[in-house]
């Protein structure tokens, strides 16, 4: 089951220069929240910038990462 | 494979290109399955915006084919004018800046509250994907 680090973690590892708050929604370590702020969203569409972020996860996300709420910042 | 060979893509991509506002979603915007269905459909109410849905529970190849066509793993989605605007978290973004009033073309009402709604009202009935044969045996 992954936690709120494991997110957190594998966000700032593969997002340049991102910070990432991850919170668990309700517990159960499968609906996810995660802000993240990272440079590398300027100039992107939000689609773009939340397409980054779920693509760390790929095929995590709908399986053991049930639902990942995004809010994305440039700084 | 062919686009010949898979029906319930080609029945996304029509429905995606007739209709100018396409929520997928889990559930009905009368009875949404899913908390966050239910804050896409009441925000979609909120602005009086026309919208059709479609519910992708029925059949998971209805989620695996438009997941494969949206390049995005989560629903809701929704289709403006043809192309994916996003999921709940952006689309209650942009209705609390405006900008999903100005994506949709309807005026923001007047007393529009702060933050989005929270509960659906009912709404436009479900669309039908076609290409679904009932599952075997």
């Amino acid at each position: 089951m992954p936690t709120t680090d494991d997110l957190k973690t594998r966000i700032e590892a593969r997002i340049p220069d991102a910070r990432a708050e991850v919170t668990d929604l309700t517990g159960g370590g499968d609906h996810f929240r995660a802000t993240v702020t990272s440079p590398a969203f300027a100039g992107l569409s939000r689609i773009a910038q939340h397409k980054l972020v779920y693509d760390v996860f790929g095929p995590d996300i709908g399986g053991p990462i049930h639902a990942l709420s995004l809010s994305t910042r440039t700084q | 494979m062919s686009s010949t060979e898979n029906p319930i893509r080609e029945a996304l991509e029509e429905a995606i290109s007739e209709h100018d506002v396409l929520l997928f979603m889990k559930g009905t915007p009368e009875q949404p399955a899913c908390g966050f269905s239910a804050r896409t459909v009441a925000t979609l109410e909120a602005l009086g915006a026309p919208f059709a849905a479609v519910d992708i529970l029925p059949d998971p190849r209805i989620r695996q084919e438009l997941s494969g066509l949206s390049n995005w793993p989560t629903i809701p989605q929704l289709f403006v004018n043809g192309e994916l605007v996003g999921g709940c978290d952006i689309v209650m973004e942009m209705y609390e800046s405006g900008e999903l009033a100005e994506a949709l073309g309807v005026q923001a009402p007047a007393q529009a509250p702060d933050h989005a709604p929270q509960a659906a009202e009912p709404g436009a009935p479900p669309l039908q994907i076609e290409g679904l044969r009932p599952p075997a045996g």
